[in-house]
């Protein structure tokens, strides 16, 4: 056994992703206002307590998981892949599903099938589809503004600053508009000029897909993730786009709508690179990553979802094993052929 | 200049080579006690052909090859056998093993040296005296010498690699070795060559030794023999390592380098050869590395046999020296205790201390990070192993390669979780030849029951038979003895050989020869070690 290591531990990975998440954390924050972080924190104060508790039960010792820092992470994705103008029980319960049923049930941290964020984001989804809508509007658009006090007390009661609607802080994403749009038989380059598009997605939010690339670039700078699994995903997805979009471009968005919009940048470099619910294999990396491209776009296109990335995710982590087993690379010293 | 080849992963620990690099190799100066293991190399363990209270020489045989694979030992010193038996030696599973202890007279008389005119024996003859010579592998594997420079039924093996990358930090024999005593090294070099009918020489040294790739670039400049640089990047020095940087080619799976082509021995190795050859000396010394938590590390040729604790005391130990290590930091052991001797293996002593060697923090569960796998230089899939091995599925584990895994630590090295991987391996395979030798024995034992019943079977017919006999007249049975004298004669022989063997031969299977015994003794004791040790890892509470 080596008497010699490296000095990186699993808090310090941990904590590097938590650092790449705050570029996006802080353009989400500017233009969708501070809904989020006060979901952040929820999600985070939940996912602590939970795992407290579920490690204390199932007799771990606290200290060491606890500051591992895994926690966070979940709660931090959990966090941005909800709308968080939501009640605050929902992101509460999502974190707590996500932790209690979808990581420690499955014999805590390495030993979870499904990627614990988007466990809880399903659930939610599918169980609280109204309230799953709650997107805040891009703050230029909105018609009104609520301060930090107002939204903490929106989030906590439900209550609203006298005569201001819901509708009037929220909107549809873009990807759920052009949804809506194309079924009612609007073409692509027509709803585009709708306020809520940007130059290739939509308004802001193409700033946010641009923060995750960069905080994806810093992951792989580290070395803390492979370039297979983010490359694969968005290659995947963009060529699929750009197929259908070249067949029939009314019908179809642009491969730069599909990748700037939803869960896309995010889901490629955070959410299929959680390495214990993804493939370990390279080749293997490769087909995970490409699978979870295609299922997007497949769900986003012809699904009863606006946007794919968590059940994609999901659905090929049921796939991890099979593909690892199929996948395994030529040891050294066997020949070509054989592996 | 030579295209180079990579192997998967690697790393790059720090390096601490220029503590020990620095200084000349210091002559060790005669301990009070020379304690020489038997076996000192892999294969059989020398038989011992001294008595207590016997004389020896300096360079005199104490022990004799038994078999084909292994290799004599030798007196380092001239002086008076004091004791042979079961003492203290290197070896991680830290059992005992059976040594000769000498007591120096001081007067360092030699036997006589005779070099060989190895061009005009046959290169047979040459093999048998570097085995009577005591050569194995100086890199830390002592694989006798003789057999893998054992051509075989081949013609020749075109292409011969000296490894002087010697990758693991701390350690720096080889490197003042190729700096200072260069020339032998090129004449030993030209004698494996010889032996091997080699068409090429490469060298390989990792770049961060200019001086001794200057020194070997000088003395091989008319042997074109060709020294390379590799880059450095741990474990080039990996026999198979190496021989993929130098040549493409990666030595097959499970079998010999010889099968494409290539034999690959340490530079230091090479420079015994030629000792061994040239001048009659065999080998009873090597340069060891003492460094670490000492305060004058240094490099130190030494007789085999010196006791550690005399070793490094010539460094100074710093007051919270721990405890040693021998080899390398990422693929040596921790030292049982410094009664132990150096020994042909004994590459490098690092004295260890808490602040240079800091425990690692408790292993948390493995995340599938796969940095393990990224580093791993023979592409196995370290996170399936462990796993498998964690969770006693041997048969997958064997499935996933674990027999090629060369424990070089990289793995253990980068995991974020400072899971010793390497542990589990060993575990792994520990368990694996474990098994395989119950089911041998069991196989064993099955067929010596069916022998008995059968023979049971035999005695009832013949008892039916005399007794038949005996009922039809007493003629018969006399004239059947005088009748046949061959027989008798034959008979008498096979009882005489059946009494010889069983004096040898094991009897059943409680006993068993003293190798496989201990063995079995050294597989028992690293089983408790790592099951102790995996039993403190934190994440077993559901397992
Ligand atoms: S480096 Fe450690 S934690 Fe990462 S996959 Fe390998 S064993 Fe698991
Ligand atoms: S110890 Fe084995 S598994 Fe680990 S890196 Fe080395 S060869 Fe690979």
């Amino acid at each position: 056994m080596a008497f010699v290591s490296t000095p990186s531990s699993v808090s310090a990975v941990m904590l590097k992703v938590l650092f790449a998440l705050v570029p996006a954390i802080a353009v989400y924050q500017l233009y969708f206002g501070p809904a989020i972080l006060i979901s952040i924190v929820l999600a985070s104060v939940t996912a602590i307590a939970a795992e407290a508790a579920m490690l204390r039960l199932s007799g771990f010792p606290i200290k060491p998981f606890l500051l591992d820092g895994s926690a966070l992470v979940t709660a931090w994705l959990l966090a941005l892949s909800m709308p968080p103008l939501a009640p605050w029980w929902l992101i509460v319960l999502a974190t707590l599903f996500a932790m209690v049923v979808a990581k420690h049930l499955y014999g805590g941290l390495g030993n979870n099938l499904f990627n614990p964020a988007m466990v809880g984001y399903a659930v939610m989804l599918i169980s609280f589809p109204a309230h799953m809508t709650q997107w805040p509007a891009l703050s230029t658009l909105a018609q009104a503004h609520l301060s930090f006090a107002e939204t903490l007390q929106f989030i906590f009661s439900g209550a609203l600053p006298d005569g201001m609607k819901l509708d009037a802080l929220t909107m549809a994403t873009p990807l759920d508009t052009l949804r809506t749009q194309l079924l009612l038989g609007r073409g692509v380059a027509d709803i585009s000029s709708m306020p809520v598009f940007g130059t290739v997605g939509g308004k802001g939010g193409e700033l946010l897909a641009l923060a995750y690339l960069a905080g994806g670039a810093y992951l792989l700078q580290q070395r803390l993730i492979t370039w297979h699994i983010p490359v694969a995903f968005i290659a995947a997805l963009a060529l699929f786009a750009f197929g259908f979009h070249a067949y029939d471009a009314a019908r179809y968005a642009s491969p730069w709508f599909q990748l700037a919009t939803g869960g896309a940048m995010l889901g490629a470099f955070f959410i299929a690179t959680d390495p214990v619910t993804g493939a370990t294999t390279p080749k293997g990396k490769i087909i995970f990553g490409a699978g979870i491209g295609v299922l997007v776009f497949i769900i986003r296109t012809w699904g009863g979802y606006p946007d794919g990335v968590a059940f994609a995710v999901l659905i090929l982590n049921m796939c991890v094993p099979l593909i690892d087993a199929y996948t395994q690379p030529r040891v050294f010293g066997h020949g070509e052929k054989n592996s | 200049m030579r295209t180079l080849f990579q192997f998967n992963g690697g790393v790059h620990p720090a390096e601490h080579k220029q503590e020990s690099s620095t200084q000349d190799i210091a002559c060790a100066p005669l301990p009070t006690q020379l304690i020489v293991p038997l076996q000192q190399h892999i294969g059989q363990r020398a038989k011992p052909l001294v008595q207590v209270g016997d004389s020896v020489l300096k360079g005199q045989m104490i022990g004799q090859a038994d078999g084909a694979t292994s290799c004599a030992v030798h007196a380092p010193t001239s002086g008076r056998v004091s004791a042979i038996g079961e003492a203290p030696v290197p070896h991680p599973s830290g059992l005992p093993d059976l040594c000769i202890t000498i007591t120096p007279d001081g007067a360092e008389q030699w036997v006589e040296r005779t070099p060989l005119d190895y061009q005009s024996m046959s290169p047979t003859e040459v093999r048998k005296h570097l085995r009577d010579f005591g050569l194995a592998g100086l890199g830390g594997a002592v694989f006798p010498s003789h057999v893998k420079l054992n051509l075989g039924k081949l013609a020749k093996v075109p292409t011969l690699i000296l490894n002087g990358a010697e990758c693991e930090p701390w350690i720096t024999c080889d490197d003042r070795l190729m700096r200072e005593r260069t020339a032998d090294i090129v004449a030993g070099a030209k004698i494996m060559q010889h032996l091997l009918n080699a068409d090429e020489v490469l060298i390989g040294i990792e770049d961060n030794k200019p001086q001794a790739i200057a020194a070997m670039r000088a003395a091989c400049a008319d042997a074109r023999f060709e020294v390379i640089a590799v880059p450095t990047l741990y474990p080039s020095g990996g026999a198979k390592q190496l021989t993929k940087i130098l040549t493409g080619k990666e030595p097959p799976s499970g079998g010999r380098s010889s099968d494409i082509g290539v034999q690959i021995f340490n530079v230091a190795t090479a420079y015994s050869v030629a000792r061994a050859v040239l001048h009659g000396e065999p080998l009873i010394s090597r340069i060891v590395t003492v460094t670490g938590n000492v305060d004058q590390p240094r490099n130190y040729e030494v007789l085999l046999g010196t006791p550690v604790k005399e070793l490094v005391a010539l460094a100074s130990p710093r007051n919270d020296t721990q405890g040693y290590i021998m080899g390398g930091p990422m693929m040596g052991f921790t030292l049982p205790s410094d009664a132990v001797p150096v020994t042909k293996a004994s590459n490098c002593l690092i004295a260890s201390s808490p602040k240079l060697f800091p425990p690692p923090p408790p292993a948390l569960p493995c995340i599938r990070c796969t940095q393990c796998a990224q580093a791993c230089p023979v592409n196995l899939q370290p996170q399936d192993l462990y796993w498998f091995s964690r969770g006693r599925e041997f048969g997958k584990a064997q499935e996933y390669n674990l027999f090629d895994c060369i424990e070089c630590g990289c793995c253990d090295y980068v995991c974020p979780s400072h899971i010793p991987l390497v542990q589990y391996y060993r575990f792994a395979k520990g368990e694996i030849w474990a098994r395989e030798r119950e089911k041998q024995q069991a196989d064993l034992a099955r067929e010596r029951h069916e022998f008995r019943l059968q023979r049971i079977e035999r005695e009832k017919k013949e008892r039916a038979d005399k007794l038949a006999a005996k009922t039809q007249g007493s003629k018969a049975p006399s004239a059947n003895a005088e009748a046949d004298p061959k027989k008798a004669a034959i008979q008498a022989a096979i009882e005489r050989a059946k009494l010889k063997r069983a004096g040898v031969m094991p009897q059943n299977v409680e006993n068993l020869p003293v190798e496989t015994l201990k063995e079995i003794k050294e597989i028992e004791a690293r089983r408790a070690q790592l099951k102790q040790a995996m039993e403190k890892q934190p994440d077993t509470p559901n397992s």
